[in-house]
């Protein structure tokens, strides 16, 4: 590690950070455009003047729920992997 | 991806210090795969399972995403093996 003549340990440890970081932030990014998207069209029938209320608490409720299914799915595809590779072993 | 992450990896001196980074990299991929997989599932089993928006997802909504998650992975596998059997049938391999 001493002879590493292009990145010191606490460089490379940055870039790691850098590196989580990144794909932490894509990976926000990709559920908030996915979330919008998907509780637009849930929430917002016909397009008004403004957000009613009654618009306005399907989104909040929706933002819930796309999370909980966003969870479920994770745990289900999960197993899933798992049972595939004791399938293969 | 993989072609910039390799070149990126080998520009690194030492072995050992860019054999744990290539590591790193690796597994961070890996995750970031599997998240990319969940995004995907989630856009298609919300569409399908998930009525109006309520308190909470209820049993039958759950049982219906995970049992989406699983039946659309057993039709990728599927059709990737009929897909595979019709090119080996038409000697397109």
């Amino acid at each position: 590690m001493d002879n590493l003549s292009s990145l010191t340990g606490a460089q490379r440890d940055e870039l790691m950070d850098q590196v989580k970081q990144q794909i932490a932030v894509a990976n926000a990014q990709e559920l908030l455009t996915k979330m919008t998207e998907k509780c637009f069209k849930k929430c917002v029938n016909k397009p008004g003047t403004s957000l009613d209320s009654s618009e306005q608490k399907c989104v909040a409720m929706c933002m819930d729920r796309y999370m909980d299914s966003w969870n479920l799915i994770s745990k289900a595809y999960g197993l899933r992997i798992q049972r595939e590779r004791g399938r293969m072993s | 991806m993989s072609d910039s992450f390799d070149s990126f990896t080998s520009g690194l001196d030492t072995k050992g210090a860019e054999k744990e980074l290539q590591e790193f990299l690796m597994v961070e991929k890996q995750k970031a795969q599997f998240n990319a997989q969940i995004h995907e599932f989630n856009d298609i089993c919300w569409d399908k399972c998930v009525d109006k928006p309520s308190n909470k997802l209820d049993s039958k909504t759950e049982t219906c995403l995970s049992n989406c998650v699983d039946r659309f992975i057993d039709v990728s596998l599927l059709i990737t093996n009929r897909f595979a059997q019709m090119l080996q049938k038409s000697g397109g391999m």
